[in-house]
Formats: C-alpha cells, sequence, structure tokens
C-alpha cells in the first residue's frame, strides 16, 4: 500500500504540462489509483474477461479485439441514451466547471478538470462517429483509440466520484457523473473495474449485501447492538427479520451494521422504531441499501436494485423505509421505478404514528427514514431532550447524490435543528446543491486510493476546518453511509478535532424513550454534559 | 496550435472572398450560390442534427437538482431549481437558455499556503456571454430589413433603440460595440487563463475568429465602406425569393463578410455551436424531478439476471435455520443444493 503523504508535506500545484493533453500519457503510481477488479468476483456477477492483473503492468490482458468491443459499446450507447450523444457533442469548453471538481481543486491534475474528463471518452468520439474527426483527426480534437488512451480512461473515470459538482454549473448541464458512467460501462466491456467496485457488487448479488454478511452474521450484528442500546438506557428493542406481514420493509446501507461511526446510526434507527411502535422488518435477503452495481453499469445497478421490490413483495409489506445513504437515494430516485417497477403490490406510504401521507413517493412507495422522523418531530410524536447534545457543535454535509439527485435539503437540516442546540452552516458555496464531495464516492473509498482520497475530499475538510476555526464545530453530521466512513478519515487527515455523526445518532441521542433509564453517556459511550463524573464512576 | 490553425483558415476564407470576387470577379459565386447553399445546409443540418438527437430515447430521469424537492407539505420547494412538473420545468428552461443561470453560480477558485481554498465572485464569463448572445440577436434582428419588405415595425423600433447614442453617421449601434468587446473578451480569456488554454482545441478558436472577422467586416461595411443598402437587399431579396440579383457596385468587403456569414452558417450545425439546440433537449435541465411519483418507462428495458430469494434460501437455508430466521421451506422440504449454486 502506498505511503499518505502528511498534511503538510502534500504538494498541491495547479499547473500545467509543457506538452498537451493528448500527448501526455496516464502514470500509475501507488496512491493514485484502485486495484483492479479479481476474477472471481467478476465471475459472480457474469462479467466479462475475468483475469488477474495490476494497472502497473505494460500488458493489461485485454481481450484481442477490445477496441471493437468499446467501439461497438459505444454505438449502443449512443443510440441507448441521449444524455450522451448530447454531452458528447455540444460543450464548448467554456471552463466554467474546470476549477468545481474536488479532484481537480485537491490534486491539480489537468485531466481532473471535467471538461478534460469529458475530452477523453469525446476525442475518442469525434475519431469514430464524427466525419470532421474522421478526416482531420487532431485539428479537430480527435484521436484514435489506443491501448494508452484506454488506460487513461481507466485513471480518470476512477478518479471522479460521479458527484454532479460540475453539471450544476455547466451552462448545458453537460453531467460528468453520466459520461463517468458510460465510460466506467465501457472499460466493464473489457474487463476494467476496480476490486473496491465489483467486490461489493459481487457480494452484494449473492449475498444480499455489499460486505457479504451472512443472514445468521447479518442477525447476530443487530442483535449486538440492541445489547449496546440496552447498556446505554435500559431498553431493549425487539427487531425482526425476514418477517411476513409487517407494514414495513427497512432497508440500509451495510455500511452501518458493519463499522463505527454508522453503527451508532443503526442503533439510532433501531431506538426511534422501538419507541415509536413501527411494525417493521429487516431482511438478510435485501439487506444492503447502497448499490455498487451503479458504479459499473446501469445493469449491475438494475441487478442489484431488483431485490428491494422482490423482498417487499415476498414478505408482504405495506411501503418501504430507506436508511440514510447518498448514492442509494439518487437510485431509488432516479432509477428504482423505472428499472424494477411498477411496484403496484405496495401502497403510499402513509406514517402510521401522524397519518401524512408521502405523495411525493406515490410510485416508489419508498421513503427516507430522515423525512419520516422529520415529519414525526413536525406532528410533535417524539419526545426530544436536545440538550443531550450539548456537547456537539454540529454542521452537516450535504451527501452529493442526495443533494443534486434528489433536492433532500431542508429535512435533513429540520430534524438535526429540533436535536442539537448547537448548529452552524459551512459556507453557502460549499452546501446544499453546492455541496462539496467527501472525495471517496462512487467505489473509491478504498485504502489504497487514499492519498487521492484525501486530495479530493480537501475542498470539504477546508470548509469544515473554516466552521471549525470560526465556531467551534466539532461534528461533522451526514446522512451518506459511504461518509460516515470515508469523513472520519478525512477529518482524521485534515480536521483533526471534528467527529463525524449520522443524523439518526444524534436524534437517539436525544430522543426521550418510554421507561428508559436515566442517561449518563451518549450511543458510544461519551459522558452526557454534566454527566461527566457520574460516568468516571461506572464501568460503561 | 489551435489558435494559428483557426487563424489560418479565417484568413484563407477573407481571402478566397477578396480574390474571388476582386480578381477573379465571380461575384455570383461569392453572392448568391454560396450563401443559397450555407442556408441549405444550415437548415437542413440543424434539423438533422436535432432529429438524430431525438432518435436516442431518455431511459431515466437524471435532472440535476439545485434547490428544495417536493416533499412533505410544510416544506416550501424550490420549484425553479428543482421543479416537479412540466410548467415548473418551462420555468427552468426558460432561466436557462434566457438569463444563463447555471453560469451564473459560476465561482473562481483561489488556493493558499495551508493548503486554504477560497471561491471568488466570478460573473464576467456570465455577463460576456449574455452580452455576446443577445447583441448577436439584436445584429440578427436589424438584419431582417434586407430580407423584408416593408420592413416589419420591430426591427425599427430595435435599430432606434440600438442607435439610441448618436455617434457619428451613420449612427453608432450599440450592439455592434458590445459585440466586438464581448467576442474580444472570450477570446482573450480563452487565451490568457491557463485552464481554459490547455483545453482549447481549434474549433474553440475558430468561430472567435471568425465572429470577429465577420463583426469587423461588418462594421467596415456599414460605418467606412458605406455599401449601398438598397444594392444589398435587392441581393438578399433575391436569394430568399429564388429570383436572385448580382446588382454591380457592392463592394468587396461586403462580400467578405457574406462568404464568412455562409461560412458560419455551414459549419454551425457540424459544430459545438448546436449548443444552441442541445441546451433544450439537455436531460439534466428539462426533466421535473418527479420520479418518485410518477412512472416512466425506459423503451428499451429489458429482464436482467438477478440471484432471487430463492436461490439465497436455497444457499444459506441452514444457516437461517440454525439462526432462527423464517425460512420459505424447511430443511426436510428442500432439496440439496450445491454451494454457490448461482455463481458465474
Amino acid at each position: 500500500m502506498a505511503k499518505v503523504p502528511k498534511p503538510n508535506e502534500l504538494v498541491i500545484e495547479h499547473g500545467f504540462p509543457q506538452t498537451g493533453w493528448m500527448d501526455t500519457p496516464a502514470v500509475f503510481r501507488p496512491g493514485n489509483f484502485s486495484y483492479p477488479g479479481k476474477a472471481k468476483n467478476l465471475q459472480a456477477l457474469g462479467l466479462p474477461n475475468p483475469r488477474e492483473w495490476s494497472p502497473l503492468d505494460e500488458d493489461w490482458k485485454l481481450p484481442s479485439n477490445w477496441k471493437q468491443i468499446i467501439l461497438e459499446g459505444m454505438r449502443e450507447r449512443l443510440d441507448k441514451f441521449r444524455s450522451f450523444k448530447i454531452f458528447m457533442d455540444i460543450c464548448v469548453r467554456c471552463g466554467a466547471c474546470a476549477d468545481k471538481c474536488h479532484f481537480y481543486l485537491g490534486s491539480g491534475d489537468p485531466k481532473n478538470m471535467p471538461v478534460l474528463r469529458a475530452e477523453l471518452l469525446r476525442s475518442v468520439y469525434r475519431k469514430d462517429f464524427s466525419l470532421a474527426g474522421r478526416i482531420m483527426g487532431k485539428m479537430v480534437g480527435a484521436r484514435d483509440l489506443t491501448e494508452d488512451v484506454l488506460k487513461e480512461w481507466f485513471m480518470y473515470f476512477f478518479q471522479c466520484t460521479e458527484c454532479r459538482r460540475c453539471s450544476l454549473f455547466c451552462p448545458y448541464g453537460i453531467d460528468t457523473a453520466e459520461v463517468t458512467m458510460m465510460g466506467r460501462e465501457l472499460l466493464n466491456l473489457v474487463g476494467l473495474n476496480i476490486d473496491w467496485v465489483v467486490g461489493p457488487a459481487a457480494n452484494c448479488f449473492n449475498n444480499g449485501n455489499h460486505l457479504g454478511i451472512q443472514p445468521h452474521a447479518f442477525k447476530d450484528m443487530i442483535e449486538f447492538f440492541v445489547d449496546e442500546i440496552e447498556a446505554v438506557n435500559g431498553i431493549r428493542c425487539e427487531p425482526t427479520f425476514n418477517r411476513k406481514g409487517a407494514e414495513v420493509l427497512f432497508i440500509t446501507p451495510s455500511g452501518d451494521v458493519f463499522a463505527d461511526p454508522g453503527t451508532y446510526t443503526l442503533m439510532g434507527y433501531l431506538m426511534l422504531f422501538h419507541q415509536i411502535g413501527l411494525d417493521y422488518t429487516w431482511s438478510t435477503y435485501a439487506s444492503e441499501g447502497g448499490n455498487f452495481g451503479m458504479f459499473t453499469s446501469h445493469e449491475v445497478m438494475k441487478r442489484l436494485n431488483s431485490k428491494m421490490y422482490a423482498e417487499a413483495k415476498r414478505l408482504g409489506v405495506k411501503y418501504i423505509i430507506g436508511g440514510e445513504c447518498g448514492h442509494m437515494w439518487r437510485v431509488i430516485n432516479q432509477y428504482m421505478d423505472t428499472m424494477n417497477g411498477p411496484a403496484d403490490f405496495l401502497e403510499v406510504p402513509v406514517s402510521p404514528m401522524t397519518g401524512t401521507r408521502f405523495d411525493n413517493a406515490a410510485t416508489t412507495k419508498m421513503i427516507h427514514i430522515v423525512e419520516f422522523t422529520a415529519d414525526l418531530i413536525k406532528n410533535g410524536k417524539l419526545k426530544l431532550d436536545p440538550s443531550r447534545n450539548d456537547h456537539l457543535v454540529t454542521t452537516y454535509h450535504d451527501s452529493c447524490n442526495p443533494a443534486r439527485g434528489m433536492g433532500f435539503f431542508e429535512e435533513p437540516r429540520y430534524v438535526i435543528k429540533n436535536v442539537c442546540n448547537n448548529f452552524h452552516e459551512m459556507p453557502p458555496n460549499t452546501i446544499r446543491e453546492q455541496t462539496f464531495c467527501c472525495g471517496s464516492g462512487s467505489g473509491l473509498n478504498n485504502d489504497e486510493f487514499m492519498e487521492m482520497r484525501m486530495r479530493g475530499g480537501l475542498p470539504r475538510a477546508n470548509a469544515v476546518r473554516h466552521v471549525h476555526d470560526l465556531h467551534g464545530v466539532n461534528t461533522l453530521a451526514t446522512i451518506c453511509a459511504i461518509d460516515r466512513a470515508v469523513l472520519t478519515a478525512l477529518m482524521d487527515y485534515w480536521v483533526p478535532d471534528v467527529t463525524v455523526y449520522g443524523v439518526h445518532e444524534l436524534v437517539a441521542n436525544a430522543l426521550v424513550m418510554d421507561g428508559e433509564t436515566e442517561r449518563t453517556t451518549d450511543l458510544r459511550g461519551e459522558p452526557l454534559p454534566g454527566m461527566e463524573e457520574d460516568s468516571e464512576n461506572e464501568d460503561v | 496550435m489551435g489558435i494559428r490553425f483557426s487563424l489560418v483558415a479565417v484568413v484563407a476564407l477573407v481571402l478566397a472572398a477578396f480574390l474571388g470576387v476582386g480578381t477573379a470577379g465571380l461575384n455570383h459565386f461569392f453572392g448568391v450560390t454560396v450563401p443559397s447553399i450555407a442556408l441549405v445546409v444550415f437548415l437542413g443540418g440543424v434539423v438533422f442534427r436535432v432529429l438524430k438527437w431525438g432518435r436516442s430515447p431518455v431511459p431515466f430521469r437524471i435532472p440535476t437538482t439545485a434547490g428544495q424537492q417536493k416533499t412533505l407539505s410544510w416544506i416550501p420547494q424550490n420549484k425553479l431549481d428543482n421543479p416537479s412538473t412540466k410548467m415548473q420545468t418551462v420555468g427552468r428552461m426558460v432561466l436557462e437558455v434566457l438569463l444563463f443561470r447555471s453560469l451564473f453560480r459560476n465561482t473562481k477558485f483561489e488556493i493558499e499556503k495551508g493548503p486554504k481554498l477560497y471561491y471568488q465572485w466570478e460573473k464576467w464569463l456570465w455577463l460576456a456571454s449574455l452580452a455576446f448572445h443577445y447583441c448577436f440577436l439584436v445584429i440578427l434582428i436589424r438584419h431582417l430589413r434586407f430580407f423584408t419588405d416593408p420592413v416589419p415595425f420591430f426591427v425599427h423600433d430595435i435599430e432606434r433603440l440600438d442607435g439610441f447614442f448618436q455617434v457619428g453617421l451613420p449612427g453608432l449601434y450599440l450592439t455592434d460595440a458590445i459585440f466586438m468587446l464581448a467576442v474580444t473578451y472570450l477570446l482573450i480569456r480563452r487565451l490568457i487563463i491557463p485552464q481554459l488554454r490547455y483545453i482549447s482545441l481549434p474549433q474553440d478558436y475558430f468561430p472567435l475568429f471568425l465572429l470577429f472577422t465577420i463583426g469587423t467586416t461588418g462594421i467596415l461595411t456599414r460605418y467606412f465602406t458605406k455599401v449601398d443598402l438598397i444594392k444589398v437587399k435587392q441581393l438578399a431579396i433575391g436569394i430568399i425569393s429564388f429570383h436572385p440579383v448580382v446588382p454591380e457596385g457592392i463592394g468587396v468587403i461586403f462580400f467578405i463578410h457574406l462568404f464568412l456569414v455562409s461560412t458560419l452558417l455551414i459549419y454551425f450545425p457540424f459544430s459545438k455551436l448546436m449548443h444552441a439546440g442541445g441546451i433544450f433537449l439537455s436531460p439534466t435541465r428539462n426533466l421535473p424531478n418527479d420520479s418518485r411519483f410518477k412512472r416512466h418507462v425506459n423503451p428499451w428495458n429489458y429482464p436482467v439476471k438477478v440471484h432471487t430469494y430463492a436461490e439465497y434460501e436455497d444457499h444459506f437455508r441452514e444457516k437461517m435455520v440454525e439462526a432462527g430466521l423464517p425460512v420459505e421451506k424447511e430443511l426436510d422440504e428442500a432439496p440439496v443444493t450445491a454451494q454457490n449454486s448461482t455463481e458465474g
């Protein structure tokens, strides 16, 4: 694994090579790429060209007709996606997107400017799909598809987190996420993927979740949290699994089952559902909210997503509630119903506590836990004691996908402000629709890519540091499982005094539950404000 | 390289018209044949390109949401930046097309030691683009007077407004000046902003040089060589009424102007200038964010290989039963299955 330079050693220069971008090959070095997909994982998904290989090798073991496969794949996708065709044709290279990408800001590599990332593909499109490119070649920015070009694609389509920030600033709405998705689909046709994407996708396909947690282990892990909660406030939650006839199926990213600090968010769900007496079930088959298929191809996305409706139908629930996750919600909002609907066996979600009918989810029949909770709070159904979060000075990171693929801004803020007394926004051009990516999304949250992750996360960390210095912010709240994992590493690197929380962990801290014992600590075992002495005497 | 190539191309075009008309006397060719072809290519090309885009479906609803979604009744929706109905989407598109809403968001980054990032006010690109496009539009409308008889009232009105500042004779049109300034700005920023210079291709410089030269020759004909407007109008009406005439004594500068405009028309449908049409079809902008409450069908949706619950249970049944998880088939009901039966 590559050694990650310390923050003060990290060189960030926004210079330009003497050579033009077409004549500057991509150089793979430890720290700037993710390990390639393992053969067994490609096989598990039935993806083409499974083999062991390394980006550092000269020979990538491509099929002999790889070029034909890619060009045919391009033609097919140009015919299937108007977005792809339009985005290949209409860029004027005005440069508005150039400095909007977190990877460009943090790495200074010109090919991380969204416009150039797209040009990597566009140059081949011009050569093979436009008359001018065929005749005039390089003079009109067209070039042959060579192995070097393919390697460059692999480098830069896996240095994009599909966060869509550039698309916000583009006067024509050109969306690099869409271009990257096409680029990755094409790469997959010849067996080029990264293991951190294809491994979880394979796990999810066969075992039900990205982490490959098997059904009995999944149950065990959740029950472990039940014990943890009991230790905090004496309440014993009673989650059920694969239970037919429950009113609600609850699905959340498996990352929150597995690793801190997401686990605390998951404990928050358990506590909330217990307190309101929700008739719900977990599923071990559909035990993944996230969808790493999205980072592979539309087809794999659909294959993984299909489990949600299939399981809801099998269990006979009325509707689905989804946990805090980023790209999961882009899939649910923009793809799920079209891919795997119609969910005519479900009902339009109605909150059993408030009677609120969620008409905004009338066809997907799946609601976000945060909108569900916001509605509970608004209707006074929760007894909250926000002072239990008084040891936290909070800010909120808008995750890219719920932000720019959904428009989910007020719901989490409403919830946070009801459960925390201290809240400060980061500067306006770093939040809401302009939010900066964590730098590790779209399957790039692996260890070997750490240096690029810390670079890509710099703009986000920079904004956190700003409110940390200004208001003493020590808590970064998010509604994304990947964020919870990766922002923790990012904060350790750039702003060590800040800790990452899920919104429902904050909710659970503040939630006054019926029959609970007096709490002296929060879910993490940290003493509550005013309880510092008490907790020292106890063995938590 | 790109700059030189584009500059040479435009100079060559100027020379071609200069020599063609001035020396070889190809007035009819440059005055009628080329412009007629150009008009046909332009109209046909634009229609062709738009139809070609239209042939590809929009399988998924992928708007870039730039404001609060439609959600709980007590949370106000940002209807223009995150539209959920057709009308709201039209509103978003109007802002986008007429006011360049997205470009208005533009900022410029600064990095200091630390490292510390800053994002600064930067509306010049937005301003110059807006100025350029609107002046271009006004200039086009003003040119309608060469193609219409009688000239419609709005053309007169626009001319009057545009020539409000009486400078010299004939009066200076404000839009001519702003157009030239804006084009110059767009060219200069491409040359001096390092990011932009690095990404620029010949086809980014060529239209700018072309427009600059079209502007210059237009200004020359109007303000300096003072071309005979009656004759120009005869020529123009001749072309669009299919009774071409080439009046004597128009002057070579006009022919150069006309030839460059013809080049622009021919070039337009096959170049990035089609962004003018593409913006209307851009799926991140022209779709409402309604896919959670309105069903959309992907015309090429196809069945995919999934891992069914039955396969999953077959694989894990023993462990599930042991853990007390409910199963569809008890152990004695189910056939013995191979491990990993569904893989591969």
